[in-house]
C-alpha cells in the first residue's frame, strides 16, 4: 500500500510539471492529467495514436507486403507490460501472444538464469537466415552488459535502414546512443529508459558526521574520490560504513575508463580506473570502511534500515523508489531519510535496448514500435506517469528538473532530477567492448579474494585471467 | 515345441525387452554422446555470435586441458567435498537403516522419521541455497547466534574461508542425499526374508551381530549401487556448490568442482575443451568405479 | 560396536540405545523440517521485511503475496498442471522400461548381454552436463521445442534406475519363480507384467519418487526446450519471476511460488512413501 502512495505523489507532481512545459500537446495532456494514474488507457492511447499519426507516415504498419506474425525475444515481462499500456493498437490475446492489426505478436520470454535468455537468442538468430518468415526474430532487448556481442554484428540492423532519422532521436540521452552504437558508429538500436545514477547518502550520518545534510554541502565531502576515502575514515570513526560494499562503488569507476577491457589485438586490458578502484577498495576493506558483500545480498542490503549504520549507496532512481525497502516501516527511506548529490563521479546503471534482428519481414511495424515507445512524447510521459520510469527524453526531464513543485518523499523533499540530468550529460561510453560482461563479473570475482585476504594481488589478476579465457578462448592477456 | 527350441525362444524376449531402452537411448543420448567426443578433437567454439571452427586440432585440447594443471586441483576439491558428504552420509544411512530394521529396538513413530529424511530433497537446490545464504549471511541468524554465545566476536565469514565453505556444501549435499540413501538402503532391507532376523533372535543373537552377519551381507547389492552411484553423482557434483557460490567457487576456486569448470566452457559453447574434459572425467569415472566394483564385486557372487 | 557386545544383557543396554536413537532422530527431524518452516515463514513476509532480515516468526502477507502472484502475468496454475504431466510420465516411463531392461538383463541369457550390460554401467558414468546442449541442438533439428516429447521420452533410458533395478533383482527376484511361471503356461510379457512387477513394488516406489523429483525440480532442460509460457514447467516460472524487472520484483511472490510447487512434491511423496515405509514397519512388527 505505502509504495502505491508513494507512486501516486511521484506521478502527480509529474503530471503537472509536464502540463506546465509542454505547450504544444497542453491538451492531450491535459487529459492525461485529470485522469487518475492506474485508470484510464482509453484516454491515453488514443492521444497517442494521434501524435504518431504526425510522426510517421504509416502509423499502422501492416501494409500488404509485411509479415504476418511479429516475433519478440525477451527475459522478463517489463517490455511485455509497456507494450500493452501504451502501444496503440496493440491487444492482448493470452500470456503470449497479442495482436497489432493483423500481425500477430508472439511472446519469446526466457529467463536470465544460466545465461538461458542469451543462448536461447544466439541458437535462433544463427539460424535466422534459413527460418521461415514467420519463424524469424523481428525484435530482441538487450542489456548494456552485453549490447555489443550483438550490436556489432550482422545481426542487429542499422536503426536507419529502418527509417530512423537521427534528428528523431535528438533528444535521446548520449549515453543510451553509445552501448548500442557498433564499432564503426552505426547506431543499432534504441531505449526508452535512462538510468543514470547518483550518490544517495544517509541525512542522519550526513548531520551527525558531516555536521549538514544539505546536497552542496555533502557533495564537497564526496567531490572526488580523494576525499570520498578521506570521509569514509570519519565515517568510520563516528561507526558509518562508507559503503555497504565495495561493489557499490565498481560501477562508477568501471563507467569513467579510458580504455576498453580488450584491445585491438585481443589481449585483455586493466584500465587505470579500475586499477584505482582495486587500491581504493583495498584500502577502504583493510580499514573496515567498507564491505565486501553480492549486491542484493541480505549483507548488503542492511544499510536500507538506520541500524545497518551505512552512509551512501549508489545508484539510479529505480533504486531508491523501488529496491530500497522505502514501503518497509522503520526503513530509512520510509522516513524520507535519503539524500541525493552528484557524488564523484557520473554513471548509469541499468535500462533496456531495443534492437531489430536482421531479416525482420516486419520492418516497418517494428521502425514504429521504436519510434512510438522511444521518441513520442506523448507515450514517454505516459510511461513516467504509469510506470515511475526515468524516460530516455532530455526535453521532458530536464523540464520536471527545473520544476520546484516536483519533490521526493523517500529523498527527504529533495528533487533529485536535476542532479540525476547532470551526471549523464559528461557521461562518455565510448571505451565499451563487447567483452564488457564476462570481464565486469570475473573482475570482481576475482578481486573479492584479495579484498578478503585469501590471495595476493597477483593471485587474483591470475584468477582474472583465467576466468576470462575460459570465457573466451580467443583472449590472451 | 521342444525344449530346446523353447530356451532360445526365451531367450529372444531378452532382445525384445532390451529394444525401447536402446531406441531411446540412440536417439536422444548416444548421438549427442559421440558428437561430444568427436568434438573433441576440434576448435570449436562461439566467440560473442561468431562461430571459430570446427578445425581438427588432434589432441591440442588434451594438452591445453593438463598444460594448465587446474584440472587436478578440481578433481581434488571434488574429491574432498564427496568425502566429506559421503562418509557422513552413509554411516548416518546405515545406522538409520539398522535401528528402523532392529526388531529389538521397536522405535514407536518410526514410520514418521522414515517418511521426514527424505524431504529435504524435495526442496530445489536454489531455492535450498537461497535459505542457506540467509542464514550463513555476515549478520545472519548464525552469526548472530555465535556471538551471543560468546563463541566469536566478529561475524565470520562462511563462504569466504576454504574450510567452511567446503564444510557448508558437504553439509548441505549430505543433508539433501542421506534420506535417498536410506530409502535405498530400507527398500533392500525388505527383500531380506524376516525368518532369517526371527531365527537369529532365537539363536540369541545382538542386535549388532544381526546387522554384521545378516543385513549388510544380504545388503551388498544395494551397497554397491550405492556406492557407485554416489561415486558417480559425488563426481558429477555441480548444482549446490554453483548456486552457493554464485558459479565462482570462491575463495580461490578452492570449492571449483570438475563439471562447475565444465560449465565454464559452456559459457562460449566452447564444445572442444569441454568434449576433452569430458572425455577425462568419463576416464575418471570408470577407474574409479572400476575399483569399486573390484573391491565389492567378488564377495557379491559369493553371498 | 565392541560396546554393544559387552552390554549384551539387553534391558539397560537396549534403554540407552534407545534413548540415543531417539535423540538422533529427533535433532535429524530437526535438520529435515526446519528448511520448510523457513519457506513457510518467508512466504508469510513482504518484500521489504525479506530485506530486512530474517526472522523465525511469520509475519501477514502470505495472502496477499498469493493475490500478488496469482494477479501477475505468469501463468501459476497452467505451469503447476504440465509439471504435473511431465513429472508423472517420466516416472511411469522410466519405472516400468528400466524394470524391463534390468528383466531383460537378469533373467535371460543372450549372446549380447555380455556386451550390452558393461556397456549400460558404463554410459552411466557420462556427465549429463554436456550432452545437455547437443540434445538441445538435436531437439531443435527434430522442431521439438515447445513439445513436452523430449522431456518425457528420453526417461526411458535411464541407466542409473536401470542398475538400481539390476541389483534389487539380484536380492530379491529369484529365477526360479520365472521358471515355475514358464511351466504354469504364462507368456513371457504377461509374467513381467503379472509376476515381476508387483514383486518390484518396493523398488519401483523408490525410484517413481527419485524420478518424479528431479523431473519437478529440472530447469536447466526444459529452460532450453520451453519457450512458451503456456508450455513451462514451475522452476522455470520461477525463475522467471527472480528475474522480474525492478518495478515487479518481490521476493514475497518467490517464496510464494516456491511453497506452492513444493506442496505437490509433497504429496506424491506421501503417497508413493507408503510402499516404502509399510513394508519395512511390517517386517519389523512380525519380527
Amino acid at each position: 500500500m505505502k509504495r502505491k502512495i508513494v507512486s501516486t505523489i511521484l506521478c502527480a507532481a509529474m503530471v503537472i510539471s509536464t502540463m506546465a512545459g509542454c505547450g504544444s500537446s497542453s491538451s492531450s495532456s491535459a487529459d492525461a492529467g485529470t485522469s487518475d494514474s492506474g485508470s484510464s488507457t482509453t484516454a491515453n492511447e488514443s492521444t497517442a495514436s494521434t501524435e504518431a499519426a504526425d510522426t510517421t507516415d504509416e502509423a499502422t504498419a501492416s501494409s500488404g507486403d509485411e509479415g504476418k506474425v511479429l516475433n519478440i525475444y525477451c527475459w522478463n515481462e517489463e517490455f511485455k507490460s509497456r507494450i500493452t499500456d501504451h502501444y496503440p493498437g496493440y491487444t492482448e490475446k493470452d500470456a503470449t501472444t497479442g495482436t497489432i492489426g493483423d500481425v500477430t505478436v508472439k511472446w519469446n520470454i526466457t529467463p536470465n538464469d544460466d545465461n538461458a535468455y542469451q543462448n536461447n537468442l544466439d541458437a535462433t538468430l544463427l539460424k535466422q537466415q534459413d527460418a521461415a518468415a514467420d519463424d524469424k526474430i523481428d525484435l530482441f532487448l538487450v542489456e548494456a552488459d552485453y549490447a555489443l556481442k550483438y550490436v556489432d554484428t550482422d545481426y542487429t540492423m542499422p536503426v536507419t535502414d529502418l527509417g530512423i532519422t537521427e534528428d528523431e532521436l535528438s533528444d535521446q540521452y548520449q549515453y543510451t546512443k553509445d552501448i548500442v552504437t557498433d564499432s564503426d558508429g552505426v547506431l543499432k538500436g534504441v531505449s526508452w529508459q535512462g538510468c543514470p545514477g547518483v550518490l544517495f547518502y544517509n541525512r542522519e550520518a550526513a548531520k551527525e558526521v558531516l555536521g549538514s545534510d544539505d546536497p552542496a554541502e555533502v557533495q564537497k565531502a564526496v567531490a572526488d574520490w580523494d576525499t570520498f576515502n578521506e570521509t569514509a575514515k570519519t565515517m568510520k570513526d563516528a561507526g558509518y560504513s562508507m559503503t555497504s560494499s565495495v561493489n557499490d562503488t565498481y560501477r562508477v569507476y568501471s563507467n569513467n575508463v579510458s580504455s576498453k577491457w580488450v584491445d585491438d589485438s585481443g589481449k585483455i586490458n586493466i584500465d587505470d580506473n579500475i586499477m584505482n578502484w582495486v587500491e581504493d577498495s583495498k584500502a577502504l576493506v583493510d580499514a573496515g570502511e567498507t564491505g565486501t558483500h553480492e549486491l542484493w545480498s541480505d549483507d548488503w542490503s542492511k544499510g536500507f534500515y538506520p541500524d545497518g549504520k551505512v552512509f551512501c549507496y549508489f545508484g539510479p532512481a529505480w533504486l531508491v523508489n523501488f529496491s530500497m525497502a522505502a514501503d518497509t516501516e522503520g526503513s530509512i527511506g520510509n522516513q524520507g531519510g535519503w539524500g541525493a548529490t552528484e557524488g564523484p563521479q557520473g554513471f548509469f546503471w541499468g535500462g533496456t535496448w531495443i534492437c531489430a534482428a536482421t531479416g525482420t519481414d516486419n520492418a516497418s511495424l517494428v521502425k514504429d514500435i521504436m519510434l512510438q515507445m522511444t521518441t513520442n512524447e506523448d507515450v514517454m510521459k505516459d510511461i513516467v506517469v504509469k510506470d515511475d520510469d526515468f524516460v530516455n527524453n532530455k526535453t521532458v526531464m530536464e523540464e520536471m528538473a527545473a520544476d520546484t513543485s516536483y519533490s521526493s518523499k523517500i529523498l527527504g523533499g529533495q528533487n533529485p532530477l536535476g542532479i540525476y540530468c547532470k551526471g549523464v550529460e559528461t557521461l562518455d561510453l565510448s571505451n565499451l567492448s563487447s567483452y564488457d560482461q564476462g570481464c565486469n563479473e570475473e573482475f570482481q570475482n576475482a578481486m573479492k579474494n584479495y579484498f578478503e585476504g585469501n590471495a595476493t594481488l597477483d593471485e587474483a589478476l591470475d584468477l582474472f585471467y583465467t576466468a576470462v579465457e575460459e570465457k573466451y578462448p580467443e583472449l590472451t592477456h | 515345441m521342444k525344449n530346446k527350441s523353447k530356451a532360445v525362444s526365451y531367450n529372444k524376449w531378452g532382445y525384445i525387452f532390451l529394444l525401447p531402452f536402446i531406441i531411446v537411448y540412440v536417439i536422444f543420448q548416444l548421438i549427442p554422446m559421440v558428437t561430444t567426443i568427436y568434438n573433441s578433437f576440434f576448435e570449436n567454439y562461439m566467440s560473442g555470435l561468431k562461430q571459430i571452427g570446427p578445425n581438427f586440432v588432434g589432441l591440442q585440447n588434451y594438452k591445453d586441458l593438463f598444460a594448465q594443471g587446474d584440472i587436478w586441483i578440481y578433481a581434488k576439491n571434488t574429491l574432498v567435498m564427496w568425502i566429506l558428504c559421503f562418509i557422513p552420509q552413509i554411516l548416518l544411512s546405515l545406522l538409520l537403516g539398522a535401528w528402523f530394521s532392529d526388531v529389538r529396538l521397536r522405535l514407536k513413530g518410526s514410520r514418521f522419521f522414515k517418511t521426514v529424511i527424505y524431504l529435504p530433497n524435495l526442496i530445489m537446490a536454489s531455492a535450498f541455497s537461497m535459505l542457506f545464504f540467509t542464514l550463513f549471511s555476515d549478520g545472519g541468524p548464525i552469526n548472530s547466534l555465535l556471538m551471543q554465545i560468546g563463541f566469536i566476536d566478529t561475524p565470520y565469514k562462511f563462504l569466504s574461508n576454504a574450510g567452511s565453505a567446503r564444510g557448508l556444501i558437504a553439509f548441505m549435499n549430505c543433508l539433501m542425499w542421506f534420506g535417498n540413501t536410506t530409502i535405498l538402503l530400507m527398500a533392500g532391507m525388505m527383500g531380506i526374508d524376516t525368518s532369517l532376523f526371527e531365527a537369529a533372535e532365537v539363536d540369541g543373537a545382538t542386535s549388532s551381530q544381526v546387522f554384521f552377519k545378516i543385513t549388510l551381507p544380504l545388503l551388498r547389492p544395494i551397497l554397491v549401487y550405492v556406492m557407485i552411484t554416489s561415486l558417480i553423482g559425488g563426481l558429477q557434483m555441480f548444482d549446490v556448490p554453483q548456486i552457493l557460490t554464485n558459479g565462482t567457487g570462491d575463495p580461490m576456486r578452492s570449492t571449483m568442482t570438475l563439471i562447475m569448470f565444465l560449465n565454464k566452457h559452456l559459457y562460449s559453447k566452447n564444445y572442444g575443451m569441454a568434449g576433452a574434459l569430458s572425455v577425462v572425467l568419463f576416464i575418471i569415472t570408470a577407474i574409479l568405479s572400476l575399483i569399486v566394483f573390484k573391491v565389492t564385486g567378488n564377495d557379491k557372487r559369493k553371498g | 560396536m565392541a560396546k554393544n557386545n559387552q552390554t549384551t544383557s539387553k534391558g539397560m543396554g537396549l534403554h540407552a540405545r534407545r534413548v540415543i536413537a531417539y535423540i538422533v532422530l529427533g535433532i535429524i527431524t530437526f535438520f529435515c523440517l526446519f528448511w520448510f518452516y523457513i519457506l513457510f515463514i518467508n512466504a508469510t513476509r513482504s518484500n521489504g521485511e525479506l530485506q530486512a532480515g530474517f526472522t523465525l516468526l511469520p509475519s501477514t502477507h502470505l495472502v496477499e503475496n498469493w493475490k500478488n502472484l496469482l494477479a501477475g502475468t505468469l501463468p501459476v496454475w497452467s505451469g503447476m498442471f504440465n509439471s504435473l504431466i511431465i513429472s508423472t510420465c517420466s516416472a511411469a516411463l522410466c519405472v516400468y522400461f528400466s524394470t524391463m531392461t534390468a528383466y531383460a538383463i537378469h533373467a535371460y541369457e543372450f549372446k549380447l548381454k555380455k556386451f550390452i550390460y558393461p556397456f549400460i554401467l558404463l554410459i552411466m558414468m557420462i556427465p549429463t552436463q554436456v550432452t545437455a546442449l547437443g540434445f538441445v541442438q538435436l531437439v531443435s533439428k527434430m522442431k521439438l521445442e515447445n513439445s513436452f516429447i523430449p522431456l518425457i521420452v528420453p526417461s526411458v533410458a535411464v541407466p542409473v534406475t536401470f542398475f538400481y533395478m539390476k541389483q534389487y533383482m539380484e536380492s530379491s527376484l529369484p529365477l526360479s519363480l520365472i521358471e515355475a511361471a514358464r511351466i504354469d503356461g504364462s507368456g513371457e510379457f504377461h509374467t513381467f507384467n503379472v509376476i515381476v512387477l508387483p514383486l518390484m513394488k518396493p523398488a519401483i516406489a523408490v525410484q517413481a519418487i527419485f524420478t518424479f523429483v528431479s523431473s519437478w525440480n529440472n530447469y536447466f532442460t526444459p529452460a532450453l526446450i520451453l519457450h512458451d509460457d503456456k508450455k513451462k514447467t514451475l522452476p522455470i516460472l520461477i525463475a522467471q519471476l527472480r528475474a522480474a524487472d525492478w518495478l515487479k520484483f518481490d521476493m514475497g511472490q518467490v517464496y510464494v511460488m516456491i511453497a506452492f510447487s513444493i506442496f505437490p512434491v509433497i504429496v506424491v511423496y506421501l503417497i508413493l512413501s507408503k510402499h516404502i515405509v509399510q513394508g519395512v514397519a511390517l517386517g519389523s512388527v512380525k519380527g
